[in-house]
């Protein structure tokens, strides 16, 4: 049985049928794009175990695919396991072993890479500092208690919590916090702007005059879901309810009320990463061909502020030139409201030097593989020559 | 006798290209149009030589370079493009617009009919209905479009292309341009000192402030539809001006600009036919431009040099008669039309080269920078391999390749060029030459393996299908070359790939991103990867390996075309929906043939004595090859 197994993880027949596995995926995962937009078919296809059928919200789901995971950590188990069964030194596989670690290096970086590498946005406008980058994916209900002058207390609670829709309770607020209501995407709007029927889902704050109405999740890449939740507060030291406030990104400013002798704000905002430093935008710039509207550079010159290391500097970020910074990098994403502000992506990505690595030992692999195939082949033809 | 064939056939054929590639004779008294076509210009953000806008505009608009009017005379670019700058009147009658949509057509109540081709003037009432259709087309995303909407909206931009044209040099309908830009020049003084008084108060001559008033008015106008920026800076930093700028500058200089004025005195001698006079100021302009502007002239006038050889179009044709010459080798006389074939292959690489070294020099670019280049490359790439072939088997199956491959991508990439200028500017991300040469150069010599394998698969099952051509030597050779250039094309791809994550990873911080073209490259990798395993492994044999080579092309083609179809992403720069068919097309074509090579070998003209034990090999065997 054992020996079985043995042998199917190191079997060939393995790897080839893994890699038309992945073909299949990619194709797939591809074509999904055109509807599902790039982030969802990614999320559903390749960082997946498995890929089901139908996608979401037909109360049922089965599993019709292997996802981009599961084959993946299928492809390196079988990758090892051959190598570690068959491997006897020679020169002439040198190429071989040289392309296959470098093989195993790549998926192992590429799955470290999904499960621990970081990605988010810094908006800034001219003259605007920062210490902290924004998920663009991900929502939070920031709950502050901004009683104390200089010091606020911010206690965050994930999208992915609000989303069940249950009771939270966290021993550094002295309430708890129903979610009433929960719309990943949503539109805002005005009660007397709709037809009676609507009615507010939350009954304290501007929330009271508003409707909310459900939307289908975006696709587009440059666009973003508008999630939206009602929320009631109820204090902990008796049974009662303060109310319920319907909390969103499309809301302006926070929320405030009072609660056990403190002040509080709430707002639903973008995930945040807080920063030991600081970037400040001096100068966004955003030149064209003459004559054309064609892009021809974006550059965002900013100020680089960290005390606990004594860092003070200027740093221009443009195309193809990021700014890497403890474990971090920067790179010029975009820009917005007319060249005004700058948008820098920041991505923290503890492997990102794998890929380099694998490429130059696979290619060095694949060149010393191949190259034997030639040097034989001319020797044979040499030698039927004569 | 027999050992000259393959020379007299190379020479014949070069003397037909250096007969192309005669320039044409200019009667004395005609206009110079050639020194007029080489003057440089801004415009798309690049200098070029004016010859060239005028192919590019006449291809947008008309889908051809070159104009036949009704009368059956034949107009160049330059011709057209000198009407249209300079005596709009005879242009706007000329019929240039091509329609070929029936509900175009039926918007402005016209029936289907042999016209394909219609003037400015028959347009002229129905202007605004365009304007507006085509913005309503222009809202959608270039995948929503009907085929209406898409036509429209090429006529709308079409339209708005040859305004903003006639309006470039001089406002349209300007008669006397020259007098009018010097009565500018000399008022201005005058308007000076008496916007001046006004300023302060004093009394002023009216007249001579409204009279130059009027004249900035016509020249904001001029500069707002200005395609063409035609007036150098007159130091080394400064930059490009239309015409109508140049003019709005003159105000606080109280200088008309020397080309400015050289233009206005061409035009004015244009119009009134002084070819004599047109020539004296073209003369005048073109020392000009050499003495001011040298560097600008070298290579206006080498583009204008590579636009009147179109070195691909002429190697194209060598490519097709190379790949006749040796097809019919196999059928017999096979030494001398072989030698023929890989002559006329070498003359049609040279010219290939010139035109993809000349590109790059234009540029100033590696050779990759748009999907049409990367057609002219993926030729030149499996030409060259092909013919490395060819020199170590001589048996013509490499020069067939070679001619094939060279041939249908060369059509490919006429067929794209039909967007306007090919040397565009790139993208700022795109804006590196150091990834411009490696990633992209890796990528496309993948692409370039994978046609090259997957046509001598093509080769194989043909000529063992239909044929008794296919011995066993020559069987041997083909599987050989085909895994050769299986494996060629898997490290290819390879680094390619691996470099465009790296340059990802530097641009936009992420390695991986699934985007639609990344996809498509990888799955070129995992194909390659399966087809060595199974070969390797013994799943597959010679057959297997040549239906496998065959698929390909369909995963290659896809990579190359099919994901821009989809419209997603960041690599989309090329969206072609009229390719749709022919990708489908050519992709069941490769599964037909697929379909073929499955058939029993007994069906195999060229096996169907033989048994099939030769085809097999055992692994070792295999993994020696």
């Amino acid at each position: 049985m054992l020996r079985k197994i043995v042998d199917l993880f190191t079997s060939l027949k393995l790897t080839i049928i893994c890699l038309a596995a992945a073909m299949a995926l990619i194709f797939a995962g591809t074509l999904a794009q055109v509807h599902l937009g790039i982030h969802e078919a990614q999320q559903r296809y390749f960082q997946s175990w498995l890929v089901y059928w139908p996608a979401e919200g037909r109360g049922f789901r089965i599993p019709i695919f292997p996802g981009g995971h599961l084959i993946g950590a299928v492809l390196l188990i079988n990758l090892i396991a051959a190598h570690a069964k068959r491997f006897h030194w020679a020169w002439r596989k040198l190429g071989i072993h040289l392309t296959h670690a470098g093989l195993i290096i790549m998926l192992a970086g590429g799955l470290f890479t999904d499960l621990f590498a970081i990605e988010s946005h810094m908006r800034l406008q001219g003259g605007d500092t920062k210490n902290y980058s924004e998920d663009q994916r991900h929502m939070e209900l920031a709950v502050i208690d901004t009683t104390d002058n200089d010091l606020d207390q911010v206690t965050a609670i994930p999208e992915s919590v609000l989303k069940k829709n249950r009771t939270i309770d966290h021993w550094s607020l002295p309430f708890r916090i129903v979610v009433r209501n929960f719309y990943q995407n949503s539109r805002l709007k005005m009660l007397s702007q709709v037809e009676p029927a609507a009615h507010a889902i939350a009954n304290q704050g501007p929330g009271a005059m508003i409707a909310v109405e459900p939307v289908a999740r975006v696709t587009a890449q440059d666009e973003r879901d508008v999630p939206a939740a009602a929320i009631e507060i109820l204090p902990k030291d008796d049974g009662g309810s303060l109310g319920t406030w319907l909390v969103s990104d499309a809301l302006g400013a926070p929320q405030t009320f009072s609660c056990a002798g403190r002040t509080w704000m709430i707002a639903m905002r973008t995930a945040r990463y807080y920063k030991p430093y600081s970037v400040t935008l001096q100068k966004f710039t955003h030149e064209r061909y003459a004559g054309t509207e064609i892009p021809k550079n974006f550059a965002s010159k900013v100020t680089l502020t960290d005390p606990e290391r004594s860092v003070n500097r200027d740093v221009l970020i443009y195309m193809n030139h990021p700014l890497r910074y403890r474990g971090e990098t920067f790179y010029q994403a975009g820009f917005e409201q007319d060249d005004r502000a700058t948008i820098l992506q920041v991505v923290h990505n503890p492997s990102f030097v794998a890929p380099y690595v694998a490429c130059v030992i696979v290619a060095a692999g694949l060149l010393v593989q191949f190259g034997i195939h030639l040097v034989g082949f001319a020797r044979k033809r040499s030698a039927a020559a004569v | 006798m027999k050992r000259f064939v393959p020379w007299i056939v190379l020479i014949v054929i070069a003397g037909w290209i250096g007969g192309n590639w005669m320039p044409p004779k200019v009667a004395k008294d005609d206009v110079d149009l050639v020194k007029f076509g080489k003057f440089p210009v801004l415009v798309g953000g690049r200098v070029k030589p004016l010859d060239t806008v005028a192919r590019n505009s006449l291809l947008i608009i008309h889908g051809k370079q070159e104009l036949r009017l009704e009368n059956g005379r034949t107009l160049s670019a330059l011709q057209w493009l000198t009407d249209v700058l300079f005596n709009s009147a005879i242009a706007d009658q000329q019929p240039v617009f091509l329609i070929q949509n029936d509900e175009v057509l039926g918007l402005f109540g016209w029936e289907q009919s042999q016209r394909k081709y219609f003037s400015f003037l028959e347009f002229s009432p129905f202007l605004k209905q365009i304007e507006e259709q085509g913005d309503q087309a222009d809202k959608l995303e270039a995948v929503q479009r009907s085929a209406y909407q898409s036509a429209i909206l090429n006529l709308r931009n079409g339209i708005v292309l040859y305004q903003r044209l006639k309006n470039s040099i001089q406002l349209e309908g300007s008669q006397v341009f020259t007098a009018e830009v010097k009565n500018f020049e000399a008022s201005i003084p005058g308007a000076a000192k008496a916007a001046a008084q006004a300023q302060r108060g004093e009394n002023f001559d009216r007249a001579k402030l409204s009279a130059v008033a009027e004249l900035i008015q016509k020249y904001e106008k001029l500069s707002e539809l200005a395609y063409v920026l035609a007036v150098p800076p007159l130091d080394k930093v400064g930059e490009w001006h239309s015409v109508g700028d140049s003019l709005l500058h003159s105000v606080s200089t109280g200088e008309i600009h020397p080309v400015v004025l050289e233009y206005a005195q061409i035009g004015d001698a244009y119009r009134a036919r002084d070819h004599a006079g047109f020539n004296q100021h073209v003369d005048l302009s073109a020392n000009w431009f050499a003495e001011e502007k040298p560097t600008a002239v070298k290579r206006t006038s080498f583009e204008f040099l590579f636009n009147r050889l179109q070195p691909f179009s002429q190697s194209m044709a060598i490519y097709v008669l190379a790949f006749l010459l040796a097809c019919a080798s196999w059928l017999g006389w096979s030494r001398t039309l072989n030698r023929s074939a890989f002559y006329l292959l070498l003359l049609a690489l040279a010219i290939h080269t010139f035109g993809l070294f000349s590109r790059m020099y234009l540029q100033e670019r590696p050779p990759v920078t748009n999907l049409y280049s990367s057609a002219i490359f993926i030729g030149w790439g499996a030409v060259i391999v092909s013919l490395i072939l060819e020199r170590i088997f001589r048996d013509g199956i490499g020069a067939a390749c070679a001619g094939a491959i060279g041939f249908v991508t060369l059509i490919i990439a006429h067929h794209l060029a039909g967007s306007g200028d090919t040397l565009e500017m790139l993208q700022a991300v795109l804006d590196t030459n150091i990834w411009l040469a490696t990633h992209v150069v890796c990528i496309t010599t993948g692409y370039s393996a994978m046609f090259l394998a997957g046509m001598l698969a093509i080769i194989y099952v043909v000529r063992g299908v239909f044929t008794r051509s296919l011995k066993k030597q020559t069987a041997d050779s083909l599987a050989r070359m085909t895994y050769g250039v299986v494996c060629f094309a898997t490290l290819f791809s390879f680094v390619g790939t691996v470099l465009g994550g790296i340059w990802a990873d530097q641009s936009w911080g992420r390695f991986w991103g699934w985007d639609p073209k990344e996809n498509g490259a990888v799955l070129i990798v995992l194909w390659c990867a399966i087809t060595l395993h199974a070969r390797w492994g013994g799943f597959i044999r010679r057959r297997g390996l040549m239906m496998m080579a065959i698929f390909g092309n369909i995963v290659t083609s896809f990579s190359w075309f099919g994901v821009n179809m989809l419209g997603v992403g960041l690599h989309s720069y090329g969206f072609m929906q009229k390719a749709f068919p022919w990708l489908l097309g050519f992709m069941i074509s490769q599964l037909t043939l697929i379909t073929i090579a499955s058939m029993p070998l007994e069906n195999w003209r060229s096996f169907s004595a033989q048994d099939d034990s030769k085809d097999r090999q055992s692994p070792e065997e295999a993994l020696a090859t």
